[in-house]
């Protein structure tokens, strides 16, 4: 089966790697470089304690066990993978029952979570006075531009082929199955399947397609320090950060996410703002961002910012990705909408995909435990995504 | 265009929460009580403080202006002049900017560097311009102020700085007004080499800085190399205050500028600038070498030699032509990049300034392709101090007329500077075609040869970068490599990498840094949350 997969970036090299796995013919197509999109803007997360049970938090479980498989046979170094865990702590008592009760609610869905009481037993220098706080074991690192670049390598040793071009539109045969790509330059690319690995983009590739979704943008900021010695251990984050993550309101929802990283250099993330995709600098959010990370490490306040980035998570309206066959196009399948999770959430959908591709479970990837990512949910009589 | 009728200098009170203000006793601007922040642009008004000090800003500025250099200084006294409040900003501690660099007002005494300074009379009347306006309370000066990041906002720009006047401490400061000029000049181009990472290997600009700012002579016996008339100047000023310099590398050809001699037959001044330069040069011994480069430094803690060696057509060491130099400082420069870190984030678009390098596009009279937007000075591309006066000049002429400003210079006066300016400009394209990088500079470097200095990055993984990564340009590399992600944000090696990996020909187009200079995140937090909310 020849398989065009729309993306080079950390999903589509997952489809890649994972296709190619599976024998079947692919062509990785993007218009750029890899990972030059969403993948190069965030910190590379791959996080259960932020998701709550339910279709993404199955994903995440397995995309989790996944990637652990992916360091094994890729090498743990070649992605900088770094199984540094995970703390969510809380200011207040308030907070601190929310997030237990979160919390418990993970256990039951099979994520491993450790009560904290004192933080500063985990993070010596975070600030005293906190409440408590949840470890999370699970959560890890990698640095996504050389893991999307090692799954991408790893798929063309495996035959895959890369290919520079804009996806243009679908050619289709008969009963309006797709049978290939048309590019901007014209050439088309022969396809029995084509994946829309898109990220921000899959909403563009997916009209073109003749298969649209909403996938919107919700722009972050993040921050890098000066490089130190090793002050920060795990991802560290306020309880509030779960509460932003789901939050369906508009305008700017910042709370930070803070992490040293093997460059010495500590992360500050992320801000949440529905904006398009305007670039423009926003240096109250940088503000508010700074201010944040230096209520939960004091010694932050001496430490120098020397870089800020921004980047578009691609969110569809139900904050779920989208993993599955396009009943309106056969031979379409989407893979995006994953929001701030497409790091932690590629193996898994680069699994699904294979999966359905192959009409079969693959990797511990089984259709019928994910049909809550299926695009169905957004279509009603016409087609027309709501 | 804009309306006149709401324009002026006599403004609403609009502005008024963000005006630069200076409070009687400490003489710094005041800490913004409240953050800045776009999405609720209309703010209390802030009542008047009964401290500030008769005669000191109390309006807001109609033009803020970045950098206080040959560029900046000669905009902001022609706007001055013409009737405009401004805020002329500067994170150094005296006005001038690189060219014009003097220790602070306070040293000024002890330490004498008139004699390092060109054009030093010019330097003196835009000054004394400055300072009467500055008395008359129409000039807010900021210096020790560093600008890290500039917004559009409601009614113009929001420009954010963090004053550093009183260290350790560090304040944020917004400025607001509606038009903005951006001057910030020029850095050091530099090509890595093996040894360039040794102590005692400085830029060529760095060494002159070193001299102007507190007459710090950097070593006993220099070697200086790379291209571009400014080495001369970097040389005679050394040699005049007692260092050995050994040897001036030059690479390009001396026939490459007869090549296009025009531009140099209609500026008689920069004959006689070379000639005083070479009879400097030939009255302390200092040989100028053409056609040669210092292709590596040798040392254990910190540089002893350099090897030189001639090159040929395209920049490739001849072999048996290699020398070994004794030295104990090296200065490199391969002519400058236009500092274009806070024009990038405002949406400004670039051209080819054809040195390899993009600078801002601008119109005849400055203007950016950004509303309000001005550029001068280096950031438009590479062409020395004497443009830079001019086309500060230039710049403040358009705010004038764009603000509908009651004064302005004669139309004759003006079209004089765009003369002086289209001449100036002329002569720094022939400069950059007679110095162009050596396209076979990259022939210097061993495989372990250090490229970005601040991530430790070598050759070689660069250039597996390009082969196995495909990446085609700076920023890709940063990715795989970490090239470029250091201390200085790629600002040294961003230049080099470019050249290791991009196609022949492109000019190098800058990373976007949206933190222009590096703040503490204490000031950042205080300037949303003041400190006596969080203790």
């Amino acid at each position: 089966m020849k398989v065009i997969v729309v993306g080079a970036g950390i999903v589509g090299a997952a489809c890649a790697f994972h296709a190619v796995s599976a024998g079947l013919d692919v062509t990785v197509l993007d218009r750029g470089p890899v990972g030059a999109g969403t993948t190069s803007r965030g910190e590379g997360n791959i996080l259960l304690s932020d998701k709550e049970p339910g279709p993404e938090l199955e994903l995440a479980r397995l995309s989790r066990t996944l990637w652990d498989e992916a360091g094994e046979e890729l090498g743990s170094a070649s992605l900088e993978w770094e199984a540094k865990g995970g703390l969510v702590v809380a200011a207040s008592p308030e907070a601190l029952t929310a997030l237990h009760a979160f919390a418990e609610r993970q256990t039951a869905a099979g994520v491993r979570t450790v009560r904290v009481d004192r933080p500063a037993d985990l993070e010596p220098h975070s600030a005293p006075g906190l409440a408590g706080g949840v470890h999370y074991p699970q959560d890890a690192q990698v640095q996504p531009v050389l893991a999307a670049a090692a799954l991408l390598r790893a798929a063309v040793r495996g035959g895959a082929r890369l290919h520079t071009g804009e996806a243009a539109a679908a050619v289709t045969g008969a009963g309006g199955r797709i049978t290939g790509v048309r590019t901007a330059d014209g050439t088309v690319l022969a396809a029995d399947a084509v994946v829309n690995a898109a990220g921000t983009w899959g909403g563009e590739v997916g009209r073109r397609l003749g298969a649209p979704v909403e996938i919107l943008p919700r722009r972050g900021f993040v921050l890098v320090t000066e490089p130190l010695p090793p002050m920060i251990r795990h991802k560290v984050y306020s309880a509030d950060y779960v509460a932003n993550v789901a939050a369906d309101g508009a305008g700017l929802e910042t709370s930070c996410v803070v992490e040293g990283t093997r460059a010495g250099t500590i992360l500050i993330g992320a801000s949440r703002e529905r904006v398009g995709f305007d670039t423009t600098m926003n240096p109250a959010v940088v503000a508010v961002l700074a201010a944040q990370a230096c209520r939960l490490f004091p010694f932050l306040r001496d430490v120098h910012l020397i870089r800020a980035y921004r980047g578009f998570r691609p969110y569809c309206p139900d904050h779920l990705p989208v993993v599955g066959p396009d009943p309106r196009v056969p031979g379409v399948l989407h893979a995006c909408g994953h929001e701030g999770a497409g790091i932690g959430l590629a193996p898994g959908t680069g699994a699904l995909v294979t999966a359905h591709l192959l009409g079969r479970p693959w990797r511990g990837a089984d259709p019928a435990a994910h049909t809550g990512l299926l695009p169905d949910r957004f279509l009603t009589t016409g087609g027309v995504p709501t | 265009m804009r309306e006149p009728s709401e324009r002026g200098p006599d403004r609403s009170s609009e502005h008024s929460t963000r005006e630069p203000s200076r409070n009687a006793t400490g003489g710094h601007p005041e800490h913004p009580e409240h953050p800045e922040h776009p999405e609720h642009p209309e703010r209390p008004e802030r009542p008047e403080r009964p401290e500030r000090a008769a005669g000191l800003p109390s309006e807001p500025p109609d033009l803020v202006v970045v950098g206080a250099g040959p560029a900046g200084m000669a905009a902001a006294a022609t706007a001055l002049d013409g009737g405009l409040r401004v805020a002329l900003v500067d994170s150094g501690a005296a006005p001038g900017g690189q060219f014009w660099r003097h220790p602070p007002d306070h040293a000024r005494e002890a330490v004498p560097t008139a004699d390092l300074h060109h054009d030093l009379p010019a330097y003196r009347a835009l000054r004394a311009t400055l300072e009467s306006h500055r008395r008359a309370g129409r000039l807010a000066l900021l210096l020790n102020h560093h600008v890290w990041t500039a917004v559009r906002a409601e009614h113009g720009f929001a420009v954010h700085a963090m004053d550093r006047s009183h260290p350790p401490e560090e304040r944020a400061v917004v400025l607001h007004a509606p038009a903005l000029l951006v001057a910030t000049g020029a850095y050091d181009r530099q090509l890595p080499f093996p040894g360039w990472d040794l102590p005692g290997v400085l830029t060529a600009g760095g060494l002159q800085s070193l001299l102007k700012g507190g007459g710090v002579v950097a070593g006993r016996r220099v070697v200086l190399g790379g291209t571009g008339p400014f080495l001369l100047p970097v040389a005679a000023a050394l040699a005049a205050r007692g260092a050995e310099v050994v040897a001036v590398c030059e690479a390009a050809a001396p026939s490459n500028w007869l090549r296009r001699p025009l531009p140099l037959l209609r500026d008689p001044a920069k004959w006689a600038e070379a000639a005083r330069y070479a009879a400097v040069l030939a009255r302390h011994r200092v040989p100028v070498r053409t056609r040669t480069a210092v292709v590596a430094a040798e040392g254990d803690a910190r540089v002893a030699a350099v090897r030189t060696a001639s090159l040929d057509g395209d920049g490739r060491p001849l072999p048996g032509t290699e020398r070994r130099i004794d030295a104990d400082t090296v200065g490199v420069g391969w002519g400058f990049v236009p500092q274009l870190d806070l024009l990038l984030p405002l949406g400004c678009d670039l051209a080819d300034a054809g040195d390899g390098t993009l600078a801002a596009t601008v119109d005849a009279g400055q203007r950016t392709t950004v509303p309000g937007l001005y550029a001068a000075g280096e950031t438009c591309g590479v062409g020395g101090a004497a443009l830079a006066v001019a086309e500060g000049r230039l710049a403040a002429v358009s705010v004038l007329t764009d603000l509908a400003a009651p004064g302005r210079p004669h139309p004759r006066r003006t079209a004089g500077v765009r003369r002086t300016a289209a001449r100036h400009r002329a002569f720094a394209r022939a400069m950059a075609g007679a110095h162009p990088l050596p396209p076979a500079w990259p022939a210097w470097l061993t495989d372990d040869t250090t490229v970005c200095r601040c991530e430790e990055v070598t050759a070689v993984a660069v250039r597996t970068a390009r082969e196995e990564g495909r990446a085609s340009d700076h920023r890709q590399v940063k990715q795989l490599t970490r090239a470029g992600m250091g201390w200085c944000q790629g600002r040294m090696c961003g230049p080099a990498v470019h050249c290791l990996v991009a196609a022949p020909g492109r000019p190098y187009a800058p990373a976007e840094r949206l933190i222009a200079t590096p703040v503490t995140l204490g000031a950042l937090a205080d300037s949303v949350e003041p400190p006596s909310a969080t203790t």
